[in-house]
């Protein structure tokens, strides 16, 4: 399919080649040449590709349902326009910018984007995206080590477990231990455990997520950071949800050298999962130690400004095996993505989405509170908060699931100690109808539960 | 490009245009952040520009008119696979049940997602020849990085730790080193022989008790078939080693040769050029990861099963080296991907191949006609042709050429790489493109290696046609100007 | 200003001059040349201790990166700080301006092991 040659042009093609048949130029080896039928679908015309494939999109029954899932994916408005942009060929189907001459739009979007992440955190640079928010972690971890020359890494246990368990499977690579800094009864960082751990000063860097996987703020304070200073400790920030960043002081404010991070919420479709956009943001100092692309401004050799991939030598093409990272194809399409929707919100738009996080969670929290569920923490919380139903977390999401709700995720499955807590996020999609039918259905459910 | 001729200049960066309260409002005005949040938690200022929906709509569409795409023009970049991006895929995979299904949704309710990840997965075994595919990885490189550490964790599990080097040919692609180093392995070069190909000897020469992983793309990145890839493979497995397949090139092959055929036990494939998903300027890619029968325990959680009629996500799978990424997959790529098997099949992907090797060796005999071919044969996919005997005769190099081809028009080939080739343009025209696209792109060559023997100054000022000309990337690096600073700068 | 005539040179296309118990080390003009436009050079620490011929950092262009190796042991007391901010320098005046790096002698026996001018211009002519 797709392919344009009329047997004539075969033909002729052959002919100025030289062979008799398209078989000649393949010279595959007679032993390796596949004889094997291929367990493969055969060829279908365009309208059966598209209703085979629209009849598996139907059995995503779970797409409709009322939804209070989040937990580093995030359901927001995302403008029609965005798309408009975004899908139009020229940005589709480019490549990498390699040819910076007929690649100045996509540069220059790449540099907003690098801008916007700046502005968003605080910091000096951000790169041109990583592939998500636990490799983004993972990243930061590796360029914590080679800025200090240590092979040991600690962690949150607030932190997302899944961009956890990815730090741990990079960091087995290099045979880096990781260690985890325990939660305090808020469901926040120990941050005297932080303090004492970090004495030992062999830790190369020690991130802190915020908000939490909980939805809880969740920062060093003045003297966690100088226990951090004082234990030579890079401190890195993790962002799963990007838009808390538009309300909550700046990463860079508590003295994160480091941001890695998680974007999706700017207008990525959630996509069962992917494909995301992370983000690496950090000071000057670490500029040659930050893996990915770069976008420079420049100008041209008659002095327009012009922008182009910069400090390449970093690069994996470049440097190989000494590289900052192997990384090579990045989400400079879901960067795109994410650049149009902070252009279109802007900040009065980001700020009212922010706002209406916070308004629905809250209603949320008290509809929950009113069905006789208590919220587990009391920190401050951003659009998400755990939810203690009382009972096993698992049993109370199943019977939300019979009443047609998704009520969350059951915090037992990383956090066995909250075997009977629910996270549960509401976005400014959440309706107040959706808030009132999970209020009545975990009313039944919980006191189900209590054995009244 | 004529289009972008009449737009020399650059459009101001979003930041520089706007006026606060002026962005289109797509929600309800939000409280005050301070009645829902101790003020010390929240930051004190936003400082990003308010546009309307019109002004970004202009701002971008302008944009996307100084960007080029395949949509736009012939591609030829090598080892990248740039074949037409069918709109179908984007139409499926942004069917609001597949873009607006959260991960976390429960198995039971996300069946359709799992399937077309598990019918991927089974095709791409039956088509590569593998036992088990992980659709996890997000990238090639990522997926090597994958694979590497399942070498290490099969190794370690079999007290074989001493094995601690990865062999890599010196036409590899840059991420191969650097996803070995990644996973603590040293890297032992190999050259490539006359021929262009790796030479059993010089592997069996550094193959030992120590030897991990040897890493080939076959074809290789000059795009000729590794022919002694059996023996190559039998030598390394004799020493206790593992054979890693780069997929970057599996576009000259897929269907009508596998690379478990061929002996390898890891391999990768970079569906955003086998398999049409649309690069995006950069990504996101997708990297599936396929593996031979004794390492699929190893691979990324979670991994999809079916069991029945129904279809989960395995996260329990004691063996694994654990999970790469956030989430499942760049799940939206999965769809494309099966949207082009299907419209493609078993025949129609081994056709693919076919007509892209058909197209490789048309435009590599036209060019043999004006400029010289280290390798002078057969080709695959693709072919290097170097610019060294133009250059002494001209002053002309290969990224002189590459700059005279924008201005024609054409997007240039890959220049430089493979390392070992002098002045190298590595060209993959790719399978869809028409006699008629590679004839006009063998004209403008041919036109330019004559304008570089008569007139040679206008192709060191090339490009002259585009939005700017070349950019001072000295300047780039010296003074790295990485983003836009408010004028009155602000402590974040 | 130093003359190329009164330098040592190494196979690598490093330089030393030799000034007493201490040594000055940089990139010969036929480095700089063949790498280009210089964009960064990354120097180790003063107190370094290094041995001859090992590698001591990297030389930046705009696409590609070098090793630097020093032609001599010794510890290291001073690192050329024009060239954080200036790179280009190496470019302009590789054996002026563009030195790298003052190393105190640990073995001025060492450079023995050196190549003269005559000989290192030899060897690039190869």
């Amino acid at each position: 399919m797709y392919t344009p040659h009329t047997q004539a042009d075969i033909d002729a093609m052959l002919e100025a080649i030289g062979v008799e048949s398209i078989d000649a130029l393949l010279q595959v080896p007679d032993e390796l040449r596949l004889r094997a039928k291929l367990d493969i679908v055969p060829a279908l015309p365009e309208y059966q590709i598209r209703r085979r494939i629209e009849q598996l999109a139907k059995r995503n029954a779970g797409v409709d349902l009322v939804s209070f899932l989040g937990g580093g994916a995030y359901r927001h408005y995302a403008p029609p326009a965005i798309a408009a942009l975004a899908m139009r060929g020229e940005f589709l189907t480019a490549y990498t910018p390699y040819q910076a001459e007929v690649s100045q739009g996509y540069l220059q979007a790449i540099y907003e984007w690098q801008t916007y992440i700046c502005l968003l955190t605080g910091m000096d640079l951000a790169d041109a995206s990583v592939y998500d928010g636990a490799t983004a972690l993972a990243e930061s971890a590796i360029m914590a080590m080679n800025a200090t020359g240590r092979h040991r890494f600690l962690v949150s246990r607030a932190v997302h477990p899944n961009y956890r368990a990815v730090l741990r499977t990079y960091c087995a690579g290099l045979d880096v231990q990781v260690d985890e800094i325990a939660l305090t009864a808020d469901g926040t960082t120990d941050l005297h455990a932080l303090a004492s751990a970090l004495a030992s000063y062999e830790y190369a860097g020690v991130a802190l997520q915020s908000p939490n996987f909980f939805g809880n703020v969740d920062t060093l304070d003045a003297d966690a950071l100088r226990a951090v200073r004082d234990g030579g400790a890079v401190p890195i920030a993790v962002v799963a949800e990007a838009l808390a960043l538009a309300a909550l002081a700046t990463p860079n404010s508590w003295g994160a050298q480091i941001v890695a991070g998680e974007a999706q919420s700017f207008g990525v479709p959630l996509a069962y999962g992917g494909p995301y956009v992370g983000f690496i943001a950090t000071k000057d100092e670490h500029v040659r130690r930050i893996p990915g692309r770069l976008v420079g401004k420049s100008v041209d050799n008659a002095g327009r400004t012009a922008f182009v991939l910069t400090l390449q030598a970093r690069e994996q093409h470049i440097r190989r095996e000494r590289a900052t990272s192997n990384i090579c194809t990045n989400q400079a399409h879901c960067a795109l993505i994410a650049t149009i929707y902070l252009a279109l919100l802007g900040k009065t738009g980001l700020r009212d989405v922010a706002a209406l996080n916070l308004e629905r969670s809250r209603e949320l929290a008290t509809a929950v509170a009113n069905a006789g569920a208590r919220l587990t923490f009391s920190a401050p919380f951003f659009n998400e908060f755990a939810a203690d139903v009382g009972r096993p977390a698992s049993e109370v999401l199943d019977a939300l699931r019979e009443r047609g709700i998704l009520g969350g995720l059951d915090l037992g499955r990383w956090y066995p100690e909250y075997a009977t807590s629910v996270l549960m996020t509401a976005t400014e999609l959440t309706t107040s109808g959706e808030i009132a039918k999970l209020g009545a259905a975990l009313k039944e459910v919980v006191r189900v539960g209590a054995g009244v | 490009m004529s289009a972008q001729a009449s737009d020399r200049l650059a459009p101001p960066l979003i930041f520089e245009t706007g006026q606060t309260g002026r962005a289109t409002r797509y929600v309800e005005r939000g409280k005050p952040l301070e009645s829902f949040m101790p003020a010390k938690t929240l930051r004190d200022d936003l400082p990003l520009p308010d546009n309307t929906e019109l002004d970004v709509v202009r701002h971008y569409t302008r944009l996307s008119q100084r960007t080029f795409g395949i949509d736009l023009g012939f591609y030829p970049l090598g080892s990248c696979t740039m074949k037409y991006n069918p709109r179908i895929n984007d139409a499926l995979a942004n069917l609001h049940e597949f873009a607006d299904l959260h991960p976390f949704v429960p198995d039971e309710l996300a069946q359709g997602a799992l399937q077309v990840m598990h019918e991927l997965e089974r095709s791409f075994c039956s088509l590569f020849g593998m036992a088990a595919f992980s659709l996890n990885p997000a990238a090639g490189a990522q997926a090597e990085l994958a694979a590497l550490l399942i070498a290490k964790k099969y190794f370690k599990e079999r007290g074989a730790t001493k094995r601690d080097k990865v062999i890599v040919p010196d036409t590899a692609h840059g991420t191969n080193p650097a996803s070995a180093a990644m996973c603590g392995f040293t890297v032992v070069s190999v050259k490539s022989d006359a021929r262009g190909r790796v030479d059993p000897a010089e592997i069996r020469a550094v193959l030992g008790a120590d030897t991990a992983v040897c890493m080939m793309t076959n074809p290789n990145t000059l795009g000729l078939f590794e022919d002694r890839i059996h023996e190559i493979a039998g030598a390394v497995h004799e020493a206790g080693g593992l054979m890693y397949y780069d997929g970057a090139n599996a576009n000259a092959l897929m269907g009508n040769a596998r690379p478990g055929d061929m002996g390898f036990d890891l391999m990768h494939l970079n569906t955003h050029k086998t398999f049409t998903i649309p690069h995006g300027g950069g990504g996101a890619g997708h990297g599936p990861l396929g593996v031979a029968t004794h390492l699929v325990e190893y691979l990324p959680t979670p991994y999809v099963v079916r069991d029945g009629e129904c279809y989960r996500l395995d996260f329990n799978r004691p063996k694994s080296i654990g999970p790469v990424r956030s989430f499942w997959s760049n799940f939206a790529h999965a769809v494309r991907a099966l949207a082009y098997l299907y419209a493609n099949g078993a025949e129609g992907l081994a056709n693919v191949s076919q007509y892209a090797v058909l197209n490789a060796n048309y435009l590599r005999v036209k060019i043999a006609e004006f400029l010289e071919m280290p390798y002078p044969e057969i080709c695959r996919h693709e072919f290097v042709t170097s610019a060294q005997g133009l250059k002494k005769k001209s002053g002309v190099r290969a990224l002189d050429i590459a700059k005279a081809l924008l201005d024609r028009g054409f997007m240039a080939p890959t220049v430089y790489f493979p390392l070992i080739v002098p002045e190298c343009l590595m060209i993959e025209p790719s399978g869809t493109e028409s006699k008629e696209t590679l004839d006009e792109f063998v004209a403008a060559l041919r036109e330019i290696v004559a304008t570089a023997e008569s007139h040679p100054q206008e192709l060191f000022d090339a490009p002259v046609t585009t939005v700017v000309g070349r950019v001072d990337e000295t300047r780039a690096a010296r003074h790295p100007d990485l983003r836009w600073r408010p004028v009155e700068r602000r402590s974040g | 200003m130093a003359q190329p005539e009164q330098l040592l040179y190494s196979k690598e296309h490093e330089w030393v001059r030799i000034e007493g118990d201490s040594a000055v080390i940089g990139i010969t003009d036929y480095a700089q040349n063949s790498l280009g436009d210089i964009v960064y050079v990354e120097l180790p620490k003063s107190g370094k201790q290094v041995e001859q011929f090992a590698n001591i950092g990297v030389v930046e262009s705009v696409k590609a990166v070098s090793d630097l190796f020093t032609p001599i042991s010794g510890e290291i007391v001073e690192v050329n700080s024009v060239l954080e901010r200036d790179p280009a320098a190496v470019n302009r005046d590789p054996y002026g301006e563009g030195w790298f790096l003052r190393l105190k002698l640990k073995d001025a026996g060492e450079a023995e092991k050196l190549l003269s001018l005559r000989d290192y211009e030899k060897l690039i002519a190869e």
